[in-house]
């Protein structure tokens, strides 16, 4: 029930003074019912000019085909694939934030749950993208769907993991948008609600006539729960399925079966990185520091440390079985990353993915918004890096020496990855300024529970144990929307 | 006669909403329905709804997406054009896992959530059947038909005691319609 008195020593997730429900409604609502200020406006013409340039790379992609890009015989796969594995890690954030952390009723994930599950969403639209338009020919996308066709009735192959991919990503990609979409419901009715004239009808339209009667949010709970349920096996399966497009191949460096374990907590790490990139813009800009507050950003940084080290680990067991497998290419290809053309690719890899990420030991490094956002740039950076030394540098240089070869991206590749960014930023501004970037209905929830002003009348009680009190306030000195001083005379 | 058709508590607590529910049902006064903002955990069982089947519908599209699938692998490599791949054998399971497991979750979550909107009546431009338009904001509505035997003076009494902040009586069932 909506009374449940938490634990003092848990931190409160909304903070401010005379938060009521209708607070929460307002302060949620108001980016969607004014008109935007002068930083949306700048952020996106600026995302909107990126997406212009993607639009126009990737036109003279489909025109002159992929010739344009920095590919050879010898590196095939390039910024195309390197972009298109980063975008996919990136959408995993959404989904471990709105089905993973719901299943183990991690609570601090409702405030941040819808904007991180809209990230998945644009960033698998990215990185479909990046795979319909690295097969050259376009129009002929259908291709690996298993269609009755007439090449004489040769079905596409399902022993390929390249087939297991197409189901991978369109079920991912729709399961998460019915997720999202059934999430914003009661949301949109809202909206709706307090909208006049055409807003309305949109809204109306959009809410799929929403009332929040009690059989309908009881039917909502469980088709969450079991939307969760099952997104869950669904993200591990999807990064797995990407890693093992490499990990089935005999390319030294691919050939690897740590991959799957690796690339998902790799993708965790980097979503998480992004959802961290957009908040603490968003949260600021917004101003909705009392939602998501410094306790969401410790947590994220605490996940963003616990998949980092993981990676971390991976990396060592790869350099170590490649040193033990006694195979030569193997090890020719690991100590490559290093002394090889593309060192210093190999040390952006490692150097941001391992050794930056250590930094968030440091409670000081995780409660800093400044140094976070950084240290989230740096991690999306190393992370490109990654999936660039994976797939260029175990290319470049394999089993035949006289094949060796070098790759350049062309400008083509750089406007295509400047691009994606461009319409990731695009969808995303848009998406802050139609739908509520805060799940309003489940913010709610929490507030008789776990909001910091339930917490201070709990202590103005007296009845909490003094050194639980004293953990609690200890805890707050970090928050940077709650004031102290009221709480030295409790 | 009077003309109300609905009689509205407008709570701003959920437990004292839920306490309210108590008192009515104390005094034999029937519930038509409660809005909230957002769920709140315990009015079904009060007002004597049934638990979800949702449960069964997605397990049951969970399979038939699992097999429709697999049946449809099964014909185009094993049936229909088996391949002869380094004299592997056809028929491999393993190989057919993942873009099973992708379905069976592709028809969970579809089925589920157009079973949900069917049984629900939510679909694209429905008209909302609103009683009040705080009830999605911050008010906690229980909704008493009006038609009946008890004095309606009596029904708003027993929501004042309660703690209801405003009571309604609304001569529409619903107040979205334009």
């Amino acid at each position: 029930m909506a009374s449940h008195n938490e634990s003092i020593i848990r931190e409160p997730l909304i903070t401010g003074e005379n938060i009521t429900y209708a607070k929460v409604t307002e302060d949620i609502l108001r980016p969607v019912e004014n008109m935007p200020n002068r930083a949306w406006w700048i952020g996106f013409t600026l995302a909107s000019l990126g997406m212009m340039l993607w639009v126009f790379a990737v036109s003279w992609t489909f025109w002159f085909g992929i010739g344009e890009w920095g590919l050879n015989k010898t590196v095939g796969w390039a910024w195309d694939i390197t972009g298109f594995v980063w975008w996919v890690g990136i959408g995993h954030a959404g989904t471990l934030i709105s089905a993973i952390l719901l299943l183990f009723r991690q609570n601090w994930r409702n405030s941040i749950n819808r904007s991180a599950e809209a990230m998945t969403i644009f960033a698998v639209i990215c990185a479909a993208t990046y795979v319909v338009s690295h097969m050259g020919r376009p129009w002929l996308a259908y291709w690996p769907l298993p269609l009755p066709n007439q090449f004489g009735s040769l079905w596409v192959n399902f022993n390929s993991p390249l087939v297991w991919d197409v189901f991978a990503i369109s079920t991912y990609f729709s399961v998460s948008l019915v997720f999202w979409y059934t999430g914003l419901l009661p949301d949109l009715a809202t909206i709706r609600d307090r909208a006049t004239g055409i807003r309305r009808r949109i809204y109306s339209v959009c809410s799929f006539g929403w009332t929040g009667s009690v059989k309908t949010w009881q039917r909502f709970e469980t088709v969450s729960l079991i939307l969760a349920g099952v997104s869950t096996p669904l993200v591990l399966s999807v990064h797995t399925i990407v890693s093992m497009d490499f990990a089935t191949s005999l390319e030294p460096g691919w050939h690897t079966t740590i991959f799957p374990p690796y690339f998902v907590a790799g993708a965790i790490f980097s979503g998480f990185a992004m959802v961290q990139t957009l908040l603490l813009v968003t949260r600021k800009v917004l101003g909705l520091e009392n939602y998501i507050t410094m306790f969401h950003i410790e947590s994220m940084n605490k996940i963003i440390l616990l998949t980092g080290s993981i990676v971390g680990v991976a990396y060592l067991t790869e350099f170590f079985i490649a040193y033990y497998s006694g195979g030569e290419y193997e090890q020719y290809t690991f100590l490559n990353r290093f002394t090889g053309p593309f060192w210093w690719a190999g040390c952006l890899m490692y150097g941001n993915n391992v050794l930056m990420t250590q930094l968030m030991w440091f409670k000081s490094v995780r409660t800093n918004i400044f140094i976070s956002w950084v240290l989230s740039i740096v991690v999306n950076i190393g992370m490109w890096y990654e999936r660039f030394v994976i797939i260029v540098i175990s290319l470049h240089r394999d089993f035949l020496p006289s094949s060796w070869a070098m790759f350049h991206p062309t400008w083509v590749d750089f406007s295509v990855f400047v691009g994606s960014i461009g319409l990731f930023f695009t969808l995303f501004l848009l998406f802050i300024r139609v739908f509520p970037s805060i799940a309003i209905a489940e913010v709610k929830l929490l507030l008789k529970s776990s909001s910091e002003q339930a917490k201070k009348e709990l202590l103005k009680e007296g009845h909490q144990e003094p050194e639980q009190a004293e953990f609690y306030k200890q805890s707050l000195n970090k928050f940077d929307s709650v004031t102290l001083s009221e709480y030295e005379k409790l | 006669m009077s003309s109300t058709k609905f009689i509205l508590g407008l709570f701003d607590d959920p437990d004292v909403m839920m306490h309210g529910i108590d008192k009515l049902q104390k005094n034999s006064i029937p519930i038509y329905d409660v809005y909230t903002p957002m769920p709140i955990h315990g009015i079904d069982e009060k007002l004597g709804l049934k638990p979800s089947r949702l449960g069964y519908a997605a397990f049951m599209f969970g399979c038939l997406g699992g097999t429709t699938i697999f049946c449809i692998i099964y014909y185009m490599l094993v049936h229909d054009w088996p391949m002869n791949i380094g004299g592997k054998p056809a028929f491999t399971i393993p190989n057919f896992i993942p873009a099973t497991f992708e379905w069976t979750v592709l028809f969970t979550a579809f089925g589920m959530t157009i079973t949900f909107f069917y049984a629900t009546h939510l679909f694209p431009g429905r008209t909302p059947r609103v009683m009040d338009l705080r009830a999605t904001d911050d008010r906690f509505v229980i909704a008493i038909d009006a038609k009946g035997n008890i004095p309606h003076e009596d029904i708003t009494n027993v929501l004042k005691e309660a703690g209801a902040i405003e009571i309604k009586h609304n001569d529409r069932k619903y107040v979205s319609y334009e």
